[in-house]
Parts: C-alpha cells; sequence; structure tokens
C-alpha cells in the first residue's frame, strides 16, 4: 500500500542521482527490526528488477541481520509462495554487488541442502519443491565460473545425494524436477567433457525451469527519457527472439511432370501383361496355436517370429476352446517373450495376446501370473505388467464387448489404453470422478441415449480368483522383493489394481466379501510414507464406497467405516499431499451421500 | 484382358549357391558360342552356354569368396571379375585358357560394384570404391594407374559408396561418374576436374542400384524402402527429380536399363523381377518366378533383337532367363 506508491517513486529518484540512493538506503536501515521483514518483503515484491532493487536496498542484507535472515533463510525456505519474478529480483540482487555474492553461495549451498534431503522430498508438498528448484537454477544462472570451480566438489555430492532422493520417488513431478535440476548442475560443473544427460518428456513445467537458466540482460541501463526507455527495451527484446531455424537445402526439387508431351510415346506400342497378381508380400503367421507355441519357443526364422506375434492375439480371441488346452503355457511364455527384432508395438501385442489368453481362460492363467507376481527373480517391470494385465483382463470382462468387431465399435465407455509407462492412476481417478459425479447427482439425468448391449458380467465368476491371492502375500517378503520395504513403487501400483479390481467387482456375488479384505489392507498399510500409495488406498476407498451396496456397508463394516471416516478427516487436514486431500474429501462427501441415501429411504 | 506374365525361356541350375552378378556376352558373330557368365557366392565364376545351356568354365579365382561383379572388356575373351577378398581380377580366356593375368588390390571392404568404361582402344577407365569410407578412386586399365580420388567435402556425410556408373556423351567427351550412397544421395562427379559437380538426395535409405540414359539424360536408382526415382541432367548438369514410383514391396537390388532404352528390369527383395517402360516408367510386367530375393538382373547384347534375353540371377541358387518384348 504504501510501498505501492512509494517504490516507483523511489526507482525514478535513484536512477540517476547517487545522493537520492544514499538517503534511500539509510531511509532503509532506519527501519526498526520490528518492521523490517514487512518493507525487505514489500520492496523485494513490488521492485520492477534485481537491479532496481539494488539500488533501493543497497548493502541492507550485510549490514543488518534480520534484513539477511528474511532474505536468505525465510524467503526462500520457510516460504515457497512467491512468484518467480520475486525470486528472480531477490537473487539478482544478491549477485550484483560484490559484498553480497559471498551470501549468494551461501545461499546456493543451504537450497541444495534442502534439495538433496530424502526427508524433505518425501514430506514435503510438491509446491515448495518446485520452488526450491526454480531459486536453485537461478542462483546457478547468477554463479560465476570461478565461483562454480571453487566450490565444487560441494556442489557434486549435493547432486548425487538429491538425484538419488528424488529418483526414488514415486511421483512423476519430482522425478522430473530432479532430472532437471541434476542436468543443469552437472551443466555447470562440467563444462567440457560428458554431461549428465536424462530422458524425460518435456513440458511447459521443465520448459519453465530450463528458461530460467539462461539471465536475460538487463534492459538498458543507460539513464534516459522515459520514452527512450521503452523504445529500448523493445529492441532488446526483438534480439532475444530466437533465430529462425532454415532448413538446409538438400530438399527434394520435385518437378511435376507434364502429362501432355510433345514427345511421341512409343510406349504404347508395348502392351502391359496382367499384374494382378503382384501384392504385398506377407509372411505367413502358423494357423494353430499349438504352431505358434513353436515358433515363439523354438524358431530360428525371425521373420515367421514377427509374423507370429502379431498374429497371436486374434488367433486367441477366435480359437478358445484350443487356447484353454494350453493357457498356462502360452501364459508362461508371452510373460517372458523378449523383443527378438524390432517390431512396432512390441510391448503393446505381448500385452494384448497376455489379455486374450487371461480372459479366454482367466481361472487357471490368473492363477499362475498372481502365484509369479510373488515369485524370486522378476523383474519390477514384469511385475507391474502383470498388475497391468490382470487390470485389464478385468475391465474387458466385466464390460459387454462384441468380439469380432474392431476395437473401436464406438463403445461408449471411455476405452482407456493401461500402457506401460503411464500414469494408469489418473486414468482411473478420471473414471472414480465420473462414477461419483453421477451418483451425487441429486435429480434424473435421464437415459443414457445409447443402449448398452447387456450380457452376462463375466468377471463375477473370477473377480475372488483375482482379487484375494493379490492381497494375500503382501507382507511377505521375499529375498528380491520387498513390497513393505524398498518396492513400494510396486507397491504403489498393487494398490492402485486392487482399488480398479474392486471397482469392478460392482454386482458380483463376492463384492462384500472383497470390500471387507479390503478395508483391512487398507487400514493397515494407512500411514505409509509415500504418496504414491497413499492416493492408491484413497482410490481403494473410494472403490469400495462405490462399489459394495450400501445396506451391506452399513451392516457388515459400521465400525470399520466409522474408523475409516476419522482416518480420512485426519488426511484431509494433515496430509502434505494435494492429492490425497483431495481423494480423503472425496471420499467424505461419498459417505455423507450414502449415509443420506440410505436415510432417505425408509428402511 | 492382360495375358499372364511370360514365363521363363529356361533356367539355368548348378551354381548351388547364391548368383551375386551376371553379364551377357552374345555379341559375336557366328560360330561364336553365346555365353552368359555369372558369379556366384562360392567364389566361382561360371561360363554359360547358352546354346546347351550348361556351364562351360568355371572359374575359380577369388580364393572361394563371393564374386559380386563380372564385366567383360570388349568380347568374351577378356573379363574382369570383383570379389570379397578384395581384389580385383583380369581373366585371359582366349582359346580355351582361363588364367588371370592381373590383379587390382582394394582396399576397400563392401560391396560397391565396380563401374567400367571403354575411353579409348585398349583403354579403360573403373571406377570402385578407395580406401577412404567415402571416396571413390578411378583407375586407368590396363596400366593400373590412378587418374583421381573422388573424395566428397568434409561433413557431407554420404557414407559408403553403394553404387558406381562412369559414362560419357559421346566418345571423346569428358568421363563423368554417378555414384549413388549410403545416405541415399546421388553425385555426378566429372572425373577429369575431380570434383563434384552435382547432388540429389534420391531416397531416405541406401541407394542400392542405379542406372543411367546418356542419350535421354535421364536415370534411376532404387533403394531399400518402396521407391523408385527417376531424375535427370540438365544443361547445368544439375541434377533434378523427374518422377518418383510406388513400388508394392520394399528394396530393390538392382535396375537395368535395356540398350535400345526402351524398357527396364528390376531385381526385387520380394523375389520379383519388374519390367517398366523406360519412356514414362509405365509398370509393364511382374515375373514372379524365383523364391528368394533376385540378386541381379542383365540384358543380353544380342545383335539381332529377336533373340534378345533377359537374366535374373537369385539367392535360389538359379538363373531365370527370359524372352520378353522382343517383337520390336
Amino acid at each position: 500500500e504504501m510501498l505501492g506508491v512509494l517504490v516507483p517513486q523511489l526507482t525514478e529518484l535513484t536512477k540517476s542521482d547517487c545522493i537520492w540512493q544514499r538517503i534511500c538506503w539509510r531511509l532503509v536501515e532506519r527501519v526498526p527490526d520490528r518492521w523490517m521483514e514487512a518493507v525487505v518483503l514489500g520492496f523485494v515484491q513490488r521492485a520492477p528488477g534485481a537491479d532496481v532493487l539494488s539500488r533501493l536496498l543497497g548493502n541492507l542484507v550485510v549490514k543488518n541481520k534480520k534484513a539477511q535472515f528474511v532474505v536468505t533463510q525465510k524467503m526462500l525456505l520457510l516460504q515457497y509462495g512467491h512468484t518467480t519474478a520475486v525470486l528472480q529480483n531477490l537473487l539478482g540482487y544478491l549477485s550484483l554487488d560484490s559484498l553480497r555474492r559471498p551470501l549468494l553461495l551461501t545461499v546456493l549451498q543451504e537450497l541444495l541442502e534442502t534439495w538433496g534431503s530424502s526427508s524433505a522430498v518425501k514430506h514435503s508438498p510438491p509446491e515448495q519443491q518446485l520452488y526450491i528448484s526454480k531459486a536453485i537454477l537461478i542462483c546457478l544462472s547468477h554463479v560465476k565460473e570461478p565461483e562454480v570451480q571453487s566450490c565444487r566438489q560441494e556442489l557434486l555430492t549435493s547432486m548425487m545425494e538429491g538425484v538419488k532422493c528424488h529418483l526414488d520417488s514415486s511421483l512423476p513431478q519430482l522425478r522430473r524436477l530432479g532430472m532437471v535440476v541434476a542436468e543443469s548442475i552437472s551443466s555447470r560443473i562440467n563444462t567440457e567433457g560428458p554431461v549428465l544427460r536424462f530422458e524425460y518428456e518435456e513440458d511447459d513445467e521443465t520448459r519453465e525451469l530450463k528458461s530460467l537458466l539462461v539471465q536475460t540482460p538487463p534492459l538498458c541501463v543507460v539513464p534516459s527519457l522515459a520514452d527512450d526507455d521503452r523504445s529500448e527495451k523493445a529492441d532488446a527484446a526483438q534480439q532475444l527472439v530466437p533465430e529462425s531455424n532454415k532448413k538446409s537445402q538438400t530438399a527434394l526439387p520435385v518437378m511435376e511432370d507434364e502429362e501432355s508431351d510433345a514427345e511421341l510415346d512409343s510406349d504404347d506400342d508395348l502392351v502391359p501383361y496382367d499384374m494382378s497378381e503382384d501384392k504385398e508380400l506377407k509372411m505367413k503367421a502358423p494357423v494353430y496355436i499349438r504352431g505358434c507355441i513353436e515358433v515363439l519357443t523354438g524358431s530360428e526364422d525371425v521373420d515367421k517370429w514377427e509374423a507370429t506375434v502379431k498374429a497371436l492375439e486374434s488367433l486367441v480371441r477366435r480359437n478358445p476352446a484350443a487356447t484353454r488346452e494350453v493357457s498356462v503355457e502360452l501364459a508362461k511364455i508371452l510373460l517372458h517373450l523378449e523383443e527378438k527384432t524390432c517390431i512396432e508395438g512390441f510391448v503393446e501385442l505381448r500385452q494384448r495376446a497376455q489379455v486374450a489368453v487371461l480372459t479366454t481362460d482367466p481361472i487357471p492363467v490368473s492363477k499362475y501370473l498372481i502365484s509369479q507376481f510373488y515369485s524370486l527373480n522378476y523383474s519390477l517391470r514384469q511385475r507391474m505388467d502383470i498388475l497391468d494385465v490382470l487390470v485389464l483382463a478385468a475391465q474387458e470382462l466385466s464390460c459387454p464387448k462384441f468380439h469380432g468387431k474392431t476395437k473401436d465399435s464406438g463403445a461408449p465407455k471411455p476405452h482407456i489404453q493401461l500402457l506401460p509407462g503411464s500414469d494408469s492412476s489418473k486414468d482411473w481417478r478420471r473414471i472414480v470422478d465420473e462414477r461419483i459425479k453421477s451418483k451425487t447427482r441429486r435429480f434424473d439425468m435421464g437415459r443414457c441415449h445409447m443402449e448398452l448391449p447387456s450380457g452376462p458380467n463375466k468377471f463375477n465368476s473370477v473377480a475372488g480368483h483375482f482379487f484375494f491371492p493379490l492381497i494375500q502375500h503382501f507382507d511377505r517378503p521375499l529375498t528380491t522383493f520387498d513390497l513393505l520395504g524398498e518396492d513400494h513403487l510396486v507397491l504403489g501400483r498393487l494398490v492402485h489394481t486392487l482399488a480398479v479390481l474392486m471397482y469392478l467387482a460392482v454386482n458380483t456375488v463376492a463384492v462384500t466379501a472383497m470390500g471387507k479384505a479390503l478395508l483391512e489392507f487398507v487400514w493397515t498399510l494407512r500411514f505409509h510414507t509415500d504418496s504414491y500409495v497413499r492416493q492408491g488406498l484413497l482410490s481403494c476407498v473410494s472403490s469400495l464406497l462405490l462399489s459394495v451396496p450400501a445396506q451391506l456397508l452399513l451392516t457388515d463394516m459400521t465400525e470399520e467405516l466409522l474408523e475409516t471416516q476419522s482416518w480420512l478427516g485426519d488426511v484431509v487436514e494433515k496430509d502434505p499431499d494435494g492429492d490425497c486431500r483431495r481423494l480423503a474429501l472425496q471420499n467424505l462427501l461419498l459417505m455423507e451421500n450414502l449415509k443420506k441415501k440410505l436415510e432417505a429411504v425408509p428402511s | 484382358m492382360a495375358l499372364p506374365p511370360p514365363d521363363p525361356q529356361f533356367v539355368l541350375r548348378g551354381t548351388s549357391a547364391a548368383v551375386h552378378t551376371l553379364h551377357f556376352s552374345c555379341a559375336g558373330q557366328e560360330p561364336d558360342i553365346p555365353v552368359l557368365f555369372s558369379g556366384s557366392e562360392s567364389g566361382f565364376i561360371h561360363v554359360w552356354n547358352l546354346k546347351t545351356h550348361r556351364v562351360d568354365t568355371a572359374l575359380d579365382g577369388h580364393g572361394r569368396k563371393s564374386v559380386y561383379c563380372v564385366e567383360t572388356m570388349g568380347g568374351k575373351d577378356r573379363l574382369l571379375s570383383q570379389g570379397r577378398d578384395q581384389t580385383i581380377c583380369l581373366w585371359d580366356l582366349a582359346e580355351g585358357r582361363t588364367s588371370v593375368t592381373d590383379s587390382v588390390f582394394m582396399e576397400h571392404v563392401g560391396f560397391c560394384r565396380c563401374s567400367l568404361l571403354k575411353v579409348a582402344q585398349g583403354r579403360w577407365l573403373m571406377a570402385m570404391a578407395a580406401k577412404g569410407l567415402e571416396e571413390v578412386q578411378v583407375l586407368e586399365l590396363p596400366s593400373k594407374t590412378s587418374v583421381c580420388t573422388l573424395k566428397p567435402e568434409v561433413g557431407a556425410k554420404l557414407g559408403m559408396p553403394m553404387c558406381l556408373k562412369l559414362w560419357q556423351l559421346n566418345c571423346g567427351s569428358q568421363p563423368l561418374l554417378l555414384a549413388g550412397y549410403e545416405d541415399g544421395s546421388v553425385v555426378l562427379w566429372n572425373v577429369t576436374m575431380g570434383k563434384a559437380l552435382s547432388q540429389l538426395v534420391c531416397h531416405q535409405e541406401p541407394v542400392m542400384s542405379l542406372d543411367f540414359d546418356s542419350e535421354k539424360a535421364k536415370g534411376i536408382s532404387g533403394s531399400s524402402e518402396k521407391v523408385l526415382r527417376i531424375w535427370s541432367l540438365n544443361e547445368q548438369q544439375n541434377l533434378q527429380v523427374h518422377r518418383t514410383h510406388e513400388l508394392v514391396n520394399a528394396g530393390v537390388s538392382d535396375i537395368t536399363i535395356r540398350p535400345d532404352k526402351k524398357i527396364l528390369a528390376t531385381a526385387g527383395w520380394d523375389h520379383r523381377i519388374r519390367i517398366f517402360g523406360w519412356k514414362k516408367l509405365k509398370p509393364l510386367a511382374v515375373l514372379d518366378y524365383h523364391t528368394a530375393t533376385v540378386h541381379c538382373v542383365s540384358f543380353s547384347d544380342h545383335r539381332n533383337p529377336r533373340q534378345r534375353l533377359l537374366a535374373a540371377g537369385s539367392k535360389d541358387h538359379r538363373i531365370s532367363v527370359w524372352s520378353i518384348y522382343n517383337e520390336t
């Protein structure tokens, strides 16, 4: 308020006049300690640029302890709500004067310490982590070469520790943050020689972060009239426009041939032969399932192998009886199948074949797969693939679908592909959200205009076979696989899978038993430190509330539900992760609605 | 109603190895026997008698390493063969002899077939891939002196030369070389001056084979993708794309234009030989006989047009010989 008026005036006045600058400094230094924080904060927020801040505050941070604390500790480490511009101002200000530069280095080291501490990564909210990462990147952009060299070793150690903690996290956003910061640090430390480079998908956030590394030169330092200021700013801005990329001139200058040639066409007297037999060469795949098994296990002929992999899914679907004879064997082969040649979409082909086998003969194959999930000597990727396949098969079994028609037959449900690597929890949350929305509406929405063809819910008879074995052994650690220990990523995926299976089991006979078991499972794990696992647990509760019929919920599980409700209330208030809080809130709303619905209906 | 494609006139069996290269020598007068030379993967060069359809002689000069190029130098008594043992052998086959008169050691290890051009009586130019990765060397035969080494500029990243063709517009004009490279470009070189005149990117994949019609200044190139490209040379010696033809199956291992410039034949990886009209690349026939990749095609040089033949050698050890479009 007051500063809003004061700062622009001071900016103008101190621009050219040294005396005014000194007056300003005196003014600021005389501010009593009690108000120092508010004053400094206000200046940092309102100053239009780091150089202006420098002119206004002078060396205040060096002279005044309180100011120093506010600038170097409070604004960077304890608060995280400020914008990037404010960060730029602050750090730029620290870098502009030789007296203040040591402060910049200390700040960088402290930021890196926070960034690298594993407890901070696990427990602080993602917004704060983003803020700290931005601050680190801006610091890096200001720090000069000799300074980097002097503290190279510390930078390297903190970077290594930090990267480890960040990559351990189950949330992809945090992993990306870690990768971007580590890459930037590494590129500053090793100016020549190989630089750390991660593979991640660029998105707006990473691009914004990377742009912070490049410092744009301060626009117009020369004191002049206001109009000149503006025009100079425009010029500088134009220089920063990226150069247009000109493609090299090796493109084909295609010349369209003129049809109406003056040339005599003596080709006319050459009569073409019949070329109708000239078709694309297709390698034949085996026609029988047992033939496929032979090819996949033994054959050296890579062309045949490729053709078999591509044809397998449709063969399995067309010959269910034959598949049932060899289903477990086929499932075993597919689980261990590795890419022999470079086929496009190999992973998807294999997954579709696995789902086909599982839906054709669910009980033995699910038994086999789940037993393998809990066995030794499988990679994490394979275990997560098993979970994905179970979910896709469950989805297929529970939704009536036309077999034989093409995949995109315009089914009203969104056909969600759980491809490996994608964040399947997001997709399922969307479905659950839609379901919740449809259940919390008070007035009739009207019939869905496309009548779903009805068929028996095939998942009914096998839901238990999918669900209970999965939930059985989660607390039994093996030498290479410890769900409750290091492999919390797989635990997270397991929990999400259980949520989906619960959701799909609506209207099946086993749903109440599943619900009870699931609630117990959630209860034991509810204080897990990994936020991805907690999100999964909350999705489990949502699925439970949506799938188990309300009467059964109230009669069979009243005590557990009450306990769950108090836990959910706790989560809403205290959980550091925003998604967890949102899910908990949703669950509480669902419970409220259920209660109201039941009260409205006379029992 | 179009007629079904013709069957081969006859098939030569007996090489017991994949056939990589073929060359006819049928221009001699009677009582000279028309002959077909074939080079195979077992290292033998078979001399086929086209009257009896049997092997007259088998030449073993490459240490059982695959022979991938045979050419005659003026008549069937002098033969040049190139093999994977990095040697180019010159043979004297007159009067029943089978001796190697000379050999050239190649420092390049690869599959690039050399190209011969007769520049004067008894003098030949031969272009072959040279020691450096992207270089082509031109030698004069029989003296084996180096005429020039054609090096692309630094950073051109053309890759290995894949196929070469030496030509000159008419006797006495400057010899020029067309070279197809691994990165899919075709470069026109001036051999006397040793510098490149024009470069054209024809394919995304390596150029497998090319052929050129010097009268019409038009050439064609094929690669491992599905596309055949026809390009032309304008007055400023610049290469430009003229037409593109898309094939049904990918992969062309050899292309050759008949000496009368009316039709051309392509040897495909899909086991088929395709015949096109040269003027407008009109597809004329698809000859489906072989059961494995066709490695080479060659037209005969019979003086009598009615006797002209087309031969194709394939990985299935057979050489099919066809008589097609001989009426004109």
